[in-house]
């Protein structure tokens, strides 16, 4: 009797009903990955953050006529804007012919998912930022805030553009970044190392070497 | 009569100032030569260290750090924070959990504590003289408290006073604590302020920077490439 596996004591009409219900289970999560599989191939998504800023010099730029319409043209289909602290409220729009679907939050706890489902980022300059997108290997163009005062943010930008890591750009200009980028040529960050640091440390402190 | 001894007593005053001045002098001098220059402890011992952690990517950046660090050879650890910075010590408390269980359930002590900052964004410059000047009293508080032997820090505003208490420290004799600090990735041509400071005045034992320019204009600098492996994001 020990021996025997569960479902064998199920009499029978049930075990139907079970069998059943798990097909029914698994079909509708197959339905599922499909729809998210179909979603995911037509739907390519721009997502643009300012973290905690206020930088409603961007928001306006990507909420223009040209800009979205440049996006259009690349094949984005939504356009996702985290505001932040701006003032500045986007149009929220569906998806018609010829235009992307336009969307807008203030903060989220989750920007990681958002940059994880994005095709293309567009961010503000704050490191964090950009060393996330860049860890997940997300296409990135930085757009540096012309009205912060003393502005090192842009130092960051202008090193890992010039090492073709991302596309720098200007609110003013970021729709003709759009119109010239090439994402394929644009090279992958290197994972950091903290190793080096640590045997500095170690070795100042006169531990031995591992 | 009474006016010689008077001059006698004022010039022996003298002297005793000058004499202690000049002590002074020699000690600090003595102090900023022997910064920079590696201990040569005879049996290491595990060294308490004090951990200044800062808003956002600083603390990032710290914990890629600490990662690569042993934890048997730094303790006891302190973590400190500012006062108004919620985010950093919980990300800290998440490290040392992760440590705990890493570690089979031994829970290594670790203190986490908050500083009062001595000037907020935005805050006028007349009220941060006061708090300014809280600040340090606090600081020095926590020093005396701590009297770590390691300090670990890497940019945010409330490593300056505890960095300068500890050089205090190092010439007053009180503790020689070896200060390690390690410019931002975001830095890439010019220094923060509190880096500025740290090198200028000789305080930090190891200056690291993650950019090879910032290397070349400061050389008292060490470039050790870029830290961030893993970028720990909590939302």
């Amino acid at each position: 009797m020990s021996h025997r596996l569960p479902l064998c004591r199920v009499d029978r009409e049930t075990h139907k009903a079970w069998l059943c219900q798990r097909l029914i289970c698994e079909y509708n999560l197959c339905i599922k990955k499909m729809g998210e599989i179909e979603d995911s191939e037509n739907r390519r998504m721009v997502f643009v953050t300012v973290g905690t800023t206020l930088f409603d010099a961007l928001v306006r730029a990507v909420d223009t006529k040209e800009f979205k319409q440049e996006l259009f043209r690349k094949g984005y289909t939504h356009l996702l804007i985290q505001m932040g602290r701006g003032f500045y409220t986007p149009t929220k729009s569906e998806a018609e012919d010829g235009s992307v679907a336009v969307d807008y939050f203030t903060f989220s706890s989750s920007i990681a998912d958002h940059l994880r489902s994005a095709s293309l980022v567009i961010s503000h300059a704050g490191s964090g930022s950009i060393f996330e997108t860049l860890r997940l290997g997300k296409p990135l163009i930085v757009v540096v805030n012309e009205d912060l005062m003393d502005n090192h943010q842009s130092e960051l930008a202008e090193e890992l553009a010039e090492r073709k890591h991302l596309y720098c750009a200007r609110p003013r200009t970021l729709h003709r970044t759009i119109a010239d980028m090439d994402l394929a040529s644009l090279l992958p960050y290197p994972a950091g190392d903290a190793t080096p640091v640590a045997k500095l440390i170690n070795r100042f402190l006169g531990f031995p070497d591992d | 009569m009474g006016s010689k001894d008077e001059t006698c007593f004022a010039i022996s005053i003298i002297i005793i100032i000058i004499g202690l001045i000049f002590i002074a002098i020699v000690r600090v001098i003595y102090v900023v030569y022997r910064t920079s220059k590696p201990l040569r402890p005879k049996s290491p011992k595990p060294l308490s260290t004090l951990i200044v952690l800062g808003s956002g990517g600083h603390t990032a950046e710290m914990i890629n750090v600490l990662s690569a660090l042993q934890k048997d050879r730094f303790m006891p650890r302190f973590y400190v924070a500012a006062a108004t910075d919620n985010m950093s010590l919980q990300k800290a408390r998440v490290l040392e959990d992760l440590l705990a269980d890493t570690n089979g359930g031994k829970v290594v002590s670790a203190k986490f504590m908050q500083i009062y900052r001595s000037r907020e964004v935005g805050q006028s410059y007349i009220t941060s003289i006061g708090t300014t000047l809280i600040a340090i009293a606090h600081a020095l508080w926590l020093m005396i408290k701590i009297r770590p032997k390691v300090i670990l820090c890497n940019g945010p505003g409330t490593c300056i006073p505890l960095c300068v208490i500890a050089f205090l420290f190092k010439v007053v004799g009180i503790r020689w604590s070896s200060v390690f600090y390690v410019e931002s990735i975001a830095r890439v041509k010019r220094l923060s302020l509190s880096g500025l400071l740290l090198y200028k005045l000789c305080i930090a034992d190891q200056f690291y920077v993650q950019w090879p320019q910032l290397q070349r204009k400061y050389p008292r600098a060490i470039y050790v490439g870029c830290l961030i492996c893993r970028y720990f994001s909590f939302g």
